[in-house]
């Protein structure tokens, strides 16, 4: 459904027409555009459309509302104008809030996110292990706890994100830098897909649009925008992820981060961030104590069992697991052979105590 | 009557290479007696029901033929008293690397393929040349077998191997290197390791196409290389032996520096036919100094008390294998492995949760049933206990779907 008025979709249908203008205008160096999506009207024309004037007032007046609004439905389930009831009240405290949201995916997301207080999780493309098992536990363990996990379906931590809410039973919610039909990266198509099914892809712009340079960090407004919360797992520093960040703290929004190893430059940025007062985040309970106060709501484990295994050799070899690499110092802490731990270690793994790291390895299940 | 030789310039016949694969051709054939040259004789003798000569030289030839010269019937080459199975290096000597032991105790018994993961200089090598020396003694066919391929690849000694070959190809190896071919056949590694091991040091380093080639001989135990109207067949069941860091960079995984994607692409390197048919993964630490220099009380056992325990582990296989051709668990394909394996409630409910659970595939589960299988048979038991089936899990290598992009 197309909840939108008719200045607010021909200012998104303009902004989506001029993009490519924006990217030239901003060149390679500058990367954001400050200022520029705030513009009203005739000043965003007189910036960005440049020599293409002409085009761009023709392009305006030769607009069929009618027809675009028919076009629109196609690619979008639903838009939603700044004027609408259901759009989410606090994108209105950016300065240049998004005109209109166009919307793949259940209808209710924007329900959802004008009610419930909802947390978005970026990092960076290029994740450790570390930073994907962090990313993936804390989606699951919001999503579980019934929080929308906001991101940016990139590679890397907001895709682990994604999967981890998904993981978790909850609502995913994915911002994009394209239209909310078009699939980037391709190789999250799958992904683009769950998200729509179970959750919602938003943008601001109008469905087949491609993205740009500049949408990405345009769209890092929106995220910082939606959310309670701004939650960096990992980031190098300069980042995209940092200037998520940067937007969240300009809205008095809070900002937390993950602790990195401080020798890895995938937490330069997030260490960076706790050194500058962002709330530490070592687990989802973390994220719930700060967004509903300490001990309100507390983590749901949506598949391992709460407590530990009941067996004690077991639980000797889970304790051992945690922080040994080689079955051999696992079976030598829990006074073991060495087929009587590995018994232990399939045991555990199917009982979802252990997940079992790529190539061998073991480690407790993160909660 | 058949012959087979080369002659010098002397009128002296020189040996020439493949004499066991013609004496065990020419008694195919029918033929009653076979005359090779002198050097040739004691390995074309090796086979029974045919007559072999030993011929010196074209003169002595011509004797024979003319009624002049009777010669005495060929002894068999005796076996090959260098190279018997107590000189192989043994298990005694590998300090630590109680996982990687156990493992290789577990591929040996049930002929199982094996993937070593580990750091460089860990001693994933020196484990994996192990393997022959606790592995049950050719029997005199198997023995057969493997002196006919160094006999058709002109590397045996004319002697009756004893002991159970170890290849270890470099990695820049080609295709046709691996698997056999050329304008005149001959046999690969995995041929050349027949009844024996092949070990892939660095498995990620080999060509693509190389290791895809393995795909028949490691379903089959054969290759078949064909060469415009003829088509060859060379035997290939060996137990392949590979090795792999954890990952790219190769340092322990506290101070591992590589990102989810660089990971994922080199575990996409680890797959394909050879991978498929891996049963086993385990690890090979880098043992502290402290266990190099010998701990206290520990308690190393020789490669002859483990080879005891195979041979018992085995005997168990033979006796249940019997009539369906196949050797050993590691051989047995899905719908043998059903038949053989049978789970009574209790383990199909923990199987049914594990394929809930765990991204395992129809394959992935043959595979546990089997190594299931093999450490039962090693405890002499006759079912499957519960937590045989929770130790071939962690053995297992199919879990990398779960990996994040």
């Amino acid at each position: 459904m197309i909840d939108a008025c008719d200045p607010c979709l021909r200012r998104a249908l303009l902004i989506a027409h001029l993009a490519p203008r924006i990217a030239g205008l901003l060149g390679g160096g500058e990367r954001r555009a400050p200022g520029l999506l705030a513009l009203p009207e005739d000043d965003l024309i007189a910036a960005a459309a440049g020599r293409r004037l002409e085009r761009a007032l023709a392009f305006l007046d030769a607009l069929d509302m009618a027809a675009e609004r028919e076009r629109l439905a196609t690619g979008a389930s639903s838009a939603v104008c700044a004027h609408a009831d259901a759009y989410p009240p606090l994108l209105r405290d950016l300065a240049d809030p998004p005109a209109v949201l166009f919307l793949a995916g259940r209808a209710d997301v924007l329900y959802l996110l004008r009610d419930e207080p909802s947390v978005t999780v970026v990092g960076t493309r290029r994740a450790s292990p570390y930073g994907t098992e962090v990313a993936y536990a804390l989606g699951r363990g919001l999503g579980a706890a019934g929080v929308p996990v906001v991101s940016g379906l990139a590679l890397g931590i907001d895709g682990t994100a994604h999967r981890g809410c998904l993981d978790g039973g909850g609502v995913p919610v994915a911002v994009v830098a394209s239209g909310p039909d078009v699939v980037y990266p391709r190789r999250h198509r799958s992904l683009h897909e769950r998200v729509c099914h179970e959750g919602g892809v938003l943008s601001e712009l109008p469905p087949g649009t491609e993205p740009f340079r500049w949408s990405f960090p345009a769209r890092n407004r929106i995220m910082a925008g939606l959310a309670r919360m701004t939650l960096v797992v990992e980031a190098a520093d300069p980042s995209g992820s940092l200037i998520t960040a940067e937007f969240a703290k300009d809205l008095g929004r809070c900002v937390s981060a993950v602790p990195g190893r401080v020798t890895s430059t995938v937490a330069r940025g997030t260490n960076n961030l706790l050194k500058d007062g962002a709330t530490p985040i070592s687990g989802t309970e973390d994220v719930l104590d700060e967004l509903f106060g300490v001990g309100v709501r507390s983590v749901a484990d949506p598949g391992a069992p709460p407590s530990g295994p009941d067996d004690r050799a077991l639980r000797t070899v889970l304790a051992a697991a945690g922080a040994r690499d080689s079955v051999e110092a696992i079976a030598d802490a829990a006074g073991m052979t060495v087929a009587q731990t590995r018994a232990a270690l399939g045991r555990l793994e199917l009982d979802g105590h252990l997940v079992r790291r790529d190539l061998g390895g073991w480690e407790p299940v993160a909660r | 009557m058949r012959a087979r030789g080369r002659a010098s310039l002397s009128g002296e016949l020189r040996p020439v290479r493949g004499a066991l694969n013609a004496a065990l051709g020419a008694r195919r054939a029918g033929y009653r007696r076979l005359l090779v040259p002198a050097a040739n004789a004691p390995e074309a003798a090796l086979v029974d029901g045919i007559e072999v000569s030993a011929i010196p030289s074209l003169t002595r030839l011509a004797d024979l033929l003319h009624g002049r010269w009777t010669p005495e019937p060929a002894e068999p080459a005796v076996p090959d008293p260098g190279e018997t199975a107590s000189e192989q290096p043994d298990l005694a000597d590998v300090r630590g690397q109680a996982d990687a032991k156990r493992a290789l105790e577990i591929a040996a018994a049930g002929g199982h393929n094996l993937l070593m993961v580990g750091p460089p200089g860990a001693g994933k090598t020196m484990i994996a040349r192990r393997l022959p020396g606790i592995l049950p003694p050719p029997s005199f066919e198997e023995a057969l077998e493997i002196t006919q391929v160094h006999s058709a690849a002109g590397i045996g000694n004319g002697r009756l191997a004893t002991a159970r070959p170890f290849r270890a190809p470099h990695h820049t190896i080609s295709a046709q290197g691996l698997v056999g071919g050329g304008a005149r056949p001959m046999p690969g590694e995995i041929t050349l390791a027949h009844r024996g091991v092949l070990f892939l040091d660095e498995l990620p380093e080999f060509a693509r196409a190389a290791v895809d080639a393995l795909r028949q001989p490691l379903e089959e135990g054969r290759v078949e290389i064909t060469r415009g109207q003829q088509a060859l067949d060379f035997p290939a069941n060996a137990i392949v032996v590979a090795a792999c860091n954890r990952c790219p960079c190769a340092r322990p995984p506290d101070r591992c520096a590589c990102t989810a994607l660089e990971l994922a692409r080199y575990q996409r390197r680890l797959s394909g036919p050879l991978v498929d048919r891996i049963d086993l993964v385990c690890q090979v630490e880098t043992v502290p100094a402290v266990e190099l220099v010998g701990r206290s009380g520990e308690d190393r056992e020789s490669s002859a008390e483990v080879r005891t325990r195979i041979a018992e582990a085995r005997k168990r296989q033979l006796a249940r294998l019997a009539g369906t051709g196949v050797l050993c668990n590691g051989d047995m394909d899905g719908r043998l492995t059903r038949r053989e394996v049978p789970l009574d409630k209790d383990l199909a409910a923990r199987l049914l949760a594990v394929r809930s659970r765990l991204p395992l595939s129809g394959r992935g589960h043959d595979r546990v049933l089997r190594v299931a299988r093999t450490i039962a048979d090693l405890e002499g038991r006759d079912a499957l206990a519960v937590s045989d089936l929770d130790e071939a899990l962690s053995y297992r290598l199919d879990s990398w779907e779960r990996v994040a992009a």
